[in-house]
C-alpha cells in the first residue's frame, strides 16, 4: 500500500475540504488520512498546515502528543498486547515478551518485511478475558504463552 | 407486529465477540431457518451481561434459561432439545459450585444474586440496535415527562434529591454541577459525555455503550433540557470501535423519530449531538484536556477556575459527566430522586458498577448498591480467588486508586471511606491480587503508566513520576536501599501537593498506599534482596530441588540458553550465572522439582 506524493497530497486535500471554515478538525482530519494511508506522512502534515493555515510545529505536536498517531509506516498486521492492570496481573508480560521474541522486533516496532507491528496498549476492554491480545481487529482471550505462535502463524 | 413463542438472546459484546459469539448468532439463525422455526423464535444480539469470562452467553427466553460457554457446534442441540422439544440443556448450564446443581435461571446464580442493575438496567436485555426495544422497556418516557411536565428547575431538583455524585472518579455531587451551569448565562451551552475510560482495567463505560446507548443519549437530553443546553459531544477512545459505531447508529435512529433534532416532541426544545473519537491520551479523560482535544489542540489540563460550567468548550457554559452517571438520570427522572436516594449509604446514593477482574473465578462487571463490603463483591459475587490461592489485596480506582488489604474487605464501599483509606471510587475498576503479585511491582506498573501518560505540561508530575519509577525499578531489581523508601515517600508527597491537575495529584496513591500497607515487602526487596511474592524476575532464583528430580532432562531441553546442563544418570543442575530467569524450566516440569525463590 505504497501511495505516491502526488496521491497523498491529493487525499489529504480532500479529507481537508470540509474542515476549512470550521473549528475543531485538526484530529478528525488526522483520524481520516491515517485510516486511509495507514500513517502520517510528511506531505500530508504538510498539505494540512497549507490548507488550514496552521504552522506545521502546532501539527506535528498534536500528532506526536496522540498515542493513536504513527509518522511511520506500519505493518500489515497490528498485534496489541494489552497491557492493562488486569492483563498484568494476570501474566502479560509474559505474552508480550513472547511476541516480542517470535517477530523479532521490540515494543512500537515494525518489522522490515512490514508483516508485522508490535503495539502495548492500555487496556482493550476485554478484561474478563485476561490476558488479552488484538491482532488487527481480531481479540484473543485466556492466553499462554504458548498459544501466540499459532495465532501469529494465522497471519501473514 | 409479529408474535414469537421464544427469544434467543445472544450476547454480542466484546468479550463474548472474541469467545466466538459472531458464530453462534450465525448458526442459530441458520438452524433455526432450517427447522422453519425462524417465523416463532427471535435471535436477539445484545450487550454485555458482565460476565464475560463465561462467554458467549446464551439466554432462551420465556424460560430465562442461562447457558454459558457457548459455541457453534453446540447450537443444533440447544434447538433441537430446548426449543424443539422443550428440554434445557443442562451440560450448558451454569454449574453451581460443590454439590449445587446446574443452575439454570439468572437469578439463582450467585454472580447476579447481590446486583442490583440500574445504569446496566438494560444490558443484555435489549438490542442496542434496535430503538423500539429500548422504548418498549420504558425508554424516552423520562425524556417525555421533563419535557411535557417539568421545569428544567424541577429536573435539577429531582436530581439533587437522588444525591446522584460523578461516576467518571471525582463523586462530585451531579445535581449541584448542572445548577452551577443552568445559572451561568449566555445563549449558547454545550453538554458533554465522556466516554475516554482511560482506567486500563475498568470496561463499564464501554459496555454501557454498547449495551444501551439510548439512556447515555437520553441522559444527556435531560440534562440539556436542565441547563439550557442545545448541542452536545459524546467523546469515546478510538479504541472502542463497536462503541462508536453503536453510537451512531442510535443517534440516527432517534433522529428518524424525531428525540432528537429541533423542537423535540412539539415543544421548544432543540438538541443536536455530536460523536469525537479520542486519539489515545489518557490525560484526555481529564475535563479541561478533554474540551481542548475536541477543540483540536493537544489535549492537556488547564488551571481552573475558570469551571467549565462558566468557561467550557470554545469558551461557552459546558457540563461533562462520565457515561455511567449519564446513565443513571433517565430512571431517577422516570422514578423519582427519593427513590434512587433509598440505596446507597448516607453520602453515596443508588448503585455503582464495578469491574471485577484479576484472581477471582468470576471476573466481569458487576453493579451493587453503594455500602455493600468488598468482601461480599470480591467473595459472594466474584466466588473468591481463582485457584483457592490466598487472597492479598485488591486494587480500587486505577491509577489513581491505591491497594488495600484483608483487614480493609469489611469497609463497606462508600466515596468517603475508600478516600479514609488512601484508595478512591475512581471509575470502578477493582483488581483482585493474591499471594503471587508482588505489591512492590504493582506500584511500578501504575507508575510507569502515569509516567508515560502525564502530559509533561507542570514539572512536578513530569520529573516526580520519572524518579519515583526510577526508584521503583531499584528496589525491584534488589539495589534498592532504606533511604530509598524515605525518597519515595517524600516524592510521592511532593508530586501529588504540587501536580496540576488529577493525573498528578492521584499518581502517587499506589505508591503512598503500598508503603502504607505492604512496607514489609519493600524491606524484604531491600534487606534480603528477596521478592516474597516471586514475581519480581531479577530477584529470582531457580534451582532443581534433587530429591524430587526424576532426571528426565525436560528442563534442559527448554531452557533458551542453555544453562541446564547434566545428563540422565547424573542429574541436572542450573547454571545460575548464565540464567536469565525466563520460569521455562519452572513451567515445563511435570514434577514440579524446580524452586523459584
Ligand atoms: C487524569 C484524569 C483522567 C480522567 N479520566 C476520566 C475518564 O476516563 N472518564 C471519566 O468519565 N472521567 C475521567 N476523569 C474525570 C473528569 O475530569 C471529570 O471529572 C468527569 O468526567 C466528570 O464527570 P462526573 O461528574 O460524571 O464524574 C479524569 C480525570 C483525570 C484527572
Ligand atoms: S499533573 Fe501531569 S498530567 Fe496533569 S497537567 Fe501536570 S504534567 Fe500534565
Ligand atoms: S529459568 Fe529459564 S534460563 Fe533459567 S534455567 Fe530455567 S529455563 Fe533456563
Ligand atoms: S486490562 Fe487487558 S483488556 Fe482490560
Ligand atoms: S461481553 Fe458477553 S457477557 Fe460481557
Amino acid at each position: 500500500m505504497a501511495f505516491s506524493v502526488e496521491e497523498i497530497r491529493e487525499k489529504t486535500r480532500k479529507i481537508t475540504e470540509p474542515w476549512r471554515e470550521r473549528n475543531g478538525g485538526l484530529i478528525p482530519i488526522l483520524q481520516a488520512v491515517q485510516a486511509q494511508l495507514g500513517y502520517l506522512p510528511q506531505e500530508a502534515l504538510e498539505t494540512i498546515s497549507r490548507e488550514l493555515k496552521i504552522p506545521p510545529s502546532e501539527i506535528y505536536g498534536v500528532a506526536t502528543f496522540y498515542a493513536q498517531f504513527h509518522l511511520k509506516p506500519r505493518g500489515r498486521h497490528v498485534v496489541r498486547v494489552c497491557r492493562g492492570t488486569a492483563c498484568h496481573v494476570r501474566g502479560s508480560l509474559k505474552i508480550l515478551e513472547k511476541v516480542k521474541n517470535l517477530i523479532g522486533v521490540g515494543e512500537n516496532e515494525t518489522t522490515e518485511d512490514l508483516r508485522f507491528t508490535i503495539e502495548p496498549v492500555a487496556c482493550l476492554g476485554a478484561c474478563g478475558l485476561a490476558p488479552v491480545m488484538m491482532v488487527d481487529t481480531q481479540t484473543f482471550g485466556r492466553l499462554v504463552p504458548d498459544m501466540v505462535k499459532g495465532i501469529l502463524d494465522k497471519f501473514e | 407486529m409479529t408474535i414469537f413463542r421464544s427469544h434467543v438472546l445472544i450476547c454480542g459484546g466484546t468479550g463474548c465477540t472474541s469467545s466466538g459469539a459472531a458464530e453462534v448468532i450465525g448458526s442459530f439463525k441458520q438452524e433455526l431457518a432450517r427447522r422453519k422455526l425462524d417465523g416463532e423464535v427471535l435471535v436477539v444480539p445484545t450487550g454485555c451481561h458482565g460476565m464475560c469470562e463465561m462467554g458467549p452467553i446464551v439466554v432462551v427466553y420465556p424460560e430465562g434459561t442461562f447457558y454459558c460457554k457457548v459455541t457453534a457446534n453446540d447450537v443444533p442441540e440447544i434447538v433441537e432439545e430446548h426449543i424443539y422439544k422443550g428440554r434445557p440443556v443442562q451440560r450448558l448450564m451454569y454449574e453451581g459450585s460443590g454439590d449445587m446443581p446446574a443452575l439454570p435461571h439468572y437469578k439463582d446464580i450467585p454472580f447476579y444474586g447481590k446486583q442490583h442493575r440500574i445504569a446496566l438496567a438494560n444490558c443484555g436485555y435489549i438490542n442496542p440496535e434496535n430503538i423500539d426495544e429500548y422504548i418498549a422497556r420504558g425508554g424516552y418516557e423520562a425524556l417525555g415527562k421533563a419535557i411535557t411536565s417539568m421545569t428544567p428547575a424541577q429536573v435539577i431538583d429531582e436530581v439533587k434529591t437522588s444525591g446522584l455524585r460523578g461516576r467518571g472518579g471525582g463523586g462530585f455531587p451531579t445535581g449541584l454541577k448542572w445548577s452551577f451551569c443552568a445559572a451561568a448565562g449566555g445563549e449558547k451551552k454545550y453538554v458533554i459525555c465522556n466516554a475516554d475510560e482511560g482506567d486500563p482495567g475498568a470496561f463499564m463505560d464501554r459496555s454501557i455503550l454498547e449495551g444501551d446507548p439510548h439512556s447515555v443519549i437520553e441522559g444527556m437530553m435531560l440534562g440539556a433540557y436542565a441547563m439550557g443546553a442545545d448541542e452536545g459531544y459524546i467523546y469515546c477512545r478510538a479504541e472502542y470501535p463497536l462503541a462508536i459505531e453503536r453510537l451512531k447508529q442510535a443517534i440516527t435512529a432517534a433522529e428518524g423519530y424525531g428525540l432528537l433534532g429541533d423542537s423535540i416532541m412539539n415543544s421548544s426544545f432543540s438538541f443536536h449531538l455530536h460523536i469525537k473519537e479520542g486519539a489515545g491520551a489518557f490525560v484526555c479523560g481529564e475535563e479541561t484536556a478533554l474540551m481542548g482535544s475536541i477543540e483540536g489542540r493537544r489535549g492537556m489540563p488547564r488551571p481552573r477556575p475558570p469551571f467549565p460550567a462558566n468557561s467550557g468548550l470554545w469558551g461557552y457554559p459546558t457540563n461533562i459527566n462520565n457515561v455511567e452517571t449519564w446513565a443513571n438520570v433517565p430512571q431517577i427522572i422516570s422514578n423519582g430522586g427519593e427513590w434512587y436516594a433509598s440505596m446507597g449509604t448516607e453520602k453515596s446514593k443508588g448503585t455503582k458498577v464495578f469491574a471485577l477482574t484479576g484472581k477471582v473465578k468470576h471476573t466481569g462487571l458487576v453493579e451493587v448498591p453503594m455500602g455493600i463490603t468488598l468482601r461480599e463483591i470480591v467473595f459472594d459475587i466474584g466466588g473468591g480467588i481463582l485457584n483457592d490461592k490466598k487472597f492479598k489485596a485488591v486494587q480500587i480506582g486505577g491509577p489513581s486508586g491505591g491497594c488495600l488489604t484483608e483487614e480493609h474487605l469489611d469497609t463497606p464501599v462508600s466515596y468517603e471511606s475508600l478516600t479514609a483509606l488512601g484508595a478512591i471510587m475512581g471509575s470502578g475498576g477493582l483488581v483482585v491480587m493474591d499471594e503471587d503479585n508482588c505489591m512492590v511491582d504493582v506500584a511500578k506498573f501504575f507508575l510507569e503508566f502515569t509516567q508515560k501518560e502525564s502530559c509533561g505540561k507542570c514539572v512536578p508530575c513530569r520529573e516526580g513520576t520519572k524518579h519515583m519509577l526510577l526508584l521503583l525499578e531499584k528496589i525491584t531489581e534488589g539495589k534498592g536501599t532504606m533511604e530509598d523508601l524515605d525518597t519515595l515517600e517524600e516524592l510521592a508527597h511532593m508530586v501529588r501537593d504540587m501536580s496540576l491537575c488529577g493525573l498528578g495529584q492521584t499518581a502517587p496513591n499506589p505508591v503512598l498506599t503500598t508503603l502504607r500497607y505492604f512496607r514489609e515487602e519493600y524491606i524484604a526487596h531491600i534487606r534480603d534482596k528477596r521478592c516474597p511474592a516471586g514475581a519480581c524476575t531479577a530477584l529470582l532464583r531457580y534451582t532443581i530441588l534433587q530429591d524430587v528430580c526424576k532426571k528426565c532432562g525436560i528442563c534442559a531441553k527448554n531452557c533458551p540458553v542453555h544453562c541446564i546442563p547434566g545428563d540422565r544418570n547424573s542429574g541436572y543442575r542450573i547454571e545460575t550465572d548464565k540464567c536469565i530467569r525466563c520460569g521455562t524450566c519452572f513451567e515445563k516440569c511435570p514434577f514440579g522439582a524446580i524452586e523459584k525463590k
